[in-house]
């Protein structure tokens, strides 16, 4: 009987509500593009756009991560500090090593750093399930200790890769190229390749989702709750340190200032890409959309003169509210 | 008391949301000076009665009249502004102002800019004084107990003048000491002129204070009597008696039922003590009690969903759950009454809440098989008649029926052994009703063991073949076959008989 009302009005809402939301970010992005390119045409170049791409890809690695937590209603602020400390001591792990079997050495200190990632969202997941803290009071202390620590292991400065021979070794895999793709646009398309089939097709991806979307539900359903939280941090960690491992051929170096502001960032590219807050929603494909939606504006920003480069924080913090307005118009009321 | 003229009267008074009519062609009338007590069984519409009588909802139909003029509150305050208030069963105040900030809250004294501190807590402590109670008004309210908590929402409550007082079942969470110290300030308010409105499901306190009884029954009025010529027995029969016999299954209780489920000096610390039952293979067991004894407490704990302690043997072997993962992996599913909030996930579709309890059965190599998935929905949606206009909905876009549907479609993927429904057709309309009754019947009968948690003593008596009955966390009665009846129910849940006693001793 109460089915009767509604049965009057088919499936209208499926449409709209899940389509146009999902959808939304590419939208975003192709205007982005087509209005960049009416401004300077070099912009729509191959060159250019790879290079955007490159650029972003540190972000948007990190961001993959970060769609894991935030869809699961957790936060993460560390990440920025944590990118810092891995690059740090995998640099330093690098330089203790006995020099030869350049490749060798590279493949260890990866590993190292993967581990080190690893442990670091091991931590912050496990003081946010089994300390019962709040995510947000959490990462922002590990985010404290993180970036001390490398500033402490640099001794205040900078901490480089010494070895030249070392340097060259891994030079590629930031600046290498593979059939003409660039290293780095590569590791972003495994990445969230791997990400998106984790969160939308295994058993985990779901109950990342389920304790998002209300955790009382996720644990009177018989979901370890606190295992799938914890594990979304791990993931965090993990991708952290893959993006330090192409951050570090770029630079060879980590300092202080090091994934500074990266964590706004990242959570900025995964509310961007229609991820919710709040939990419950997770898109990979929009979230690394919404990291080259933020690099995309810094670009057309420098090839323009439209606004001074010196206000990109601001137009990217524009970014997000005006996001955050479309999304909450698409969903109405939801 | 025929002299002076009714202060608030309710004439046809019915509300409905969302098409289903929860109250119909309610007549009341209050007179001063007159404790006039409304009675009923969860979801008889006592609490929306009382709502629309104090201005928290607006009528759907009908009116009410103030004075003989008739008046549309547009809201608690209007309604408060006309001297009529309604003190809610639930705490409403801030923990971490004081008393006196408390009562004054949205209404505070001032002097100049600046709020007047000690005329307020020189007024507070006056409106407690009134009560019966001495309290610091500049002491924070975390720091009273639930009882002092709210004499102090009462005494918010009072503040000003008032005609007409509306009580939710206030003595829900008071001792019996402290109920007789709030019965002692009702029957001031009544010698103050004013009239009470007092809502509870226990009995022998409305017998000791009503002057009126109100029955309601399904949304409807039963009848209005003298509490005089009422004991409460009389009063549980006029809640309760009505013919049911089409609605449930016929029903031939298993002869000899194994034990499948042992539970012995079962604690949930707080909320049960000593729970001790035995499930028997083929068996449905009814749970009985009021809102708060302890019946979804024990569930959740004999299901791993809470803290407890003491004995479980499942088909004779002990058996520990420390969550719901191992229970239902032993084959005990509870099905929880808070559907939208434990229930489903109200965001997500069909699919995904179909699945999510069972998922380990729908992966192949590490990944959600979308077409077993598929057909998963398929057999529910044809096996337990759920019906939605699309299968892309979300679980909250359903019918409450046929989200309980959808629940247990999700729930029997776990092919579970015990089944606990806790309150299986709250908030259900009668049809979907039926069709969970008799699901429930046919489960029973393929060899499962059923528990039913329920406040409603017809569906218990409907279905079940055994009903124990709880009252404050224990265990009190096991009612079967003949003695299994609304009025035995009702006195064990009450404790009727006992207190009846009591209260006549004391007002002789």
């Amino acid at each position: 009987m109460s089915e009767t009302p509604v049965a009057s009005r088919p499936a209208r809402r499926s449409w709209r509500d899940l389509d146009l939301r999902a959808v939304a970010p590419f939208v975003a992005l192709a205007a982005l593009i087509l209005f960049g390119a009416s401004l300077n045409p070099n912009f729509v170049s191959v060159d250019n756009l790879l290079n955007v791409l490159s650029r972003s890809a540190f972000i948007a690695i990190i961001a993959v991560g970060a769609t894991f937590v935030i869809s699961a209603g957790g936060l993460d602020l560390s990440v920025g500090s944590m990118s810092a400390f891995v690059a740090g001591t995998m640099i330093l792990f690098i330089n203790a090593a006995p020099v030869g079997g350049d490749v060798a050495l590279i493949a260890l200190a990866m590993t190292m750093a993967l581990v080190t990632g690893a442990l670091c969202g091991l931590a912050n997941g496990l003081f946010v399930t089994l300390g019962r803290l709040e995510p947000f009071i959490v990462t922002l202390g590990t985010m404290g200790i993180f970036r001390a620590l490398t500033v402490w292991l640099a001794e205040g400065g900078s901490i480089a890769v010494r070895s030249q021979e070392v340097r060259a070794a891994y030079r590629p895999v930031y600046f290498g190229e593979l059939w003409g793709v660039p290293a780095p646009v590569i590791v972003i398309l495994v990445v969230a390749l791997l990400g998106a089939v984790i969160l939308n097709r295994t058993a985990f991806g779901r109950h990342v989702i389920a304790v998002g979307s209300n955790e009382e539900v996720a644990r009177y359903s018989g979901i370890p709750v606190g295992r799938v939280r914890t594990l979304t941090y791990v993931i965090q960690g993990v991708c952290v340190a893959i993006a330090v491992l192409v951050y570090v051929p770029r630079l060879g170096s980590a300092t202080a200032t090091t994934g500074l502001m990266w964590e706004l960032q990242a959570i900025t590219a995964v509310v961007i890409g229609g991820t919710a807050l709040r939990g419950g929603v997770g898109r990979i494909w929009g979230t690394v959309c919404g990291a080259l939606i933020l690099e995309l504006i810094g670009n057309i920003m420098v090839l323009s003169d439209l606004v001074s480069e010196y206000l990109i924080g601001a137009v990217q913090g524009a970014i997000i509210i005006v996001a955050m307005l479309v999304q909450r118009a698409l969903s109405r009321g939801r | 008391m025929s002299a002076p003229a009714p202060v608030l009267e309710a004439r046809g008074l019915s509300k409905s949301f969302g098409g289903i009519e929860v109250l119909r062609g309610i007549d009341l009338t209050l007179m001063p000076g007159e404790v006039h007590a409304v009675i009923g069984e969860n979801g008889a519409g006592k609490s929306t009665l009382m709502k629309l009588l104090s201005g928290h909802l607006a009528p759907s139909g009908g009116e009410i009249r103030l004075d003989g003029a008739r008046v549309a509150f547009a809201g608690p305050v209007a309604a408060e502004a006309l001297g009529i208030v309604l003190v809610h069963q639930e705490i409403l105040l801030a923990p971490d102002l004081t008393v006196a900030q408390n009562i004054y809250l949205g209404r505070e004294i001032r002097r100049g800019p600046f709020v007047d501190d000690p005329t307020m807590n020189a007024g507070a402590a006056e409106a407690v004084a009134a009560l019966g109670a001495a309290l610091d008004p500049r002491i924070a309210v975390r720091r009273l107990s639930i009882a002092q908590r709210q004499l102090v929402q009462i005494a918010r409550a009072l503040l000003g003048t008032r005609r007409v007082v509306i009580f939710d079942e206030p003595t829900a969470s008071l001792t019996p000491r402290e109920t007789e110290a709030l019965l002692g300030v009702i029957r001031e308010i009544r010698a103050g002129g004013a009239a009470v409105l007092y809502i509870s499901h226990r009995l022998p306190e409305v017998k000791a204070i009503a002057d009126q009884v109100t029955v309601l029954r399904d949304g409807a009025l039963v009848t209005t009597r003298a509490a005089a010529g009422l004991d409460p027995h009389a009063m549980a029969e006029l809640m309760v008696g009505r013919d049911v016999s089409k609605l449930y299954p016929d029903r031939a209780p298993p002869e000899t039922a194994a034990p499948v489920l042992e539970v012995e000096d079962f604690d949930v610390p707080g909320f049960v003590s000593g729970a001790r039952f035995r499930l028997g293979r083929g068996e449905i067991l009814g749970f009985a009690g009021l809102v708060g004894a302890g019946r979804t407490e024990l569930m959740e704990g004999i299901a791993g969903l809470r803290p407890g302690r003491g004995r479980l043997r499942l088909r004779g072997a002990p058996v520990r759950f420390h969550d719901a993962r191992e229970s239902q992996r032993a084959g005990v599913v509870y099905l929880s009454e808070d559907r939208k909030g434990k229930g489903l996930l109200l965001g997500q579709d069909l699919t995904v809440n179909l699945t999510l309890a069972a998922l380990a059965r729908f992966t192949r190599a590490g990944l959600v098989d979308r077409g077993r998935e598929a057909a998963a929905l398929d057999r529910a949606i044809a096996d337990f008649d759920i019906r939605a206009r699309s299968r892309a909905l979300d679980a909250g876009q359903l019918s409450g029926g046929n989200q309980q549907k959808l629940l247990l479609a999700k729930m029997m993927l776990l092919e579970p052994e015990v089944v606990i429904i806790d309150e299986p057709t709250r908030g259900i309309d009668i049809g979907t009703k039926e069709q969970i009754y008799r699901w429930i019947a046919a489960l029973a009968a393929s060899g499962k063991s059923v528990i039913v948690v329920s406040s409603e003593m017809p569906e218990l008596i409907g279905i079940c073949d055994r009903v124990l009955v709880m009252r404050g966390g224990r265990i009190v009665g096991e009612l079967a076959g003949a003695r299994m009846t609304e009025t035995e129910i009702a006195v064990l849940a009450t404790g009727a008989s006992e207190k009846e006693a009591a209260m006549m001793a004391e007002s002789a």
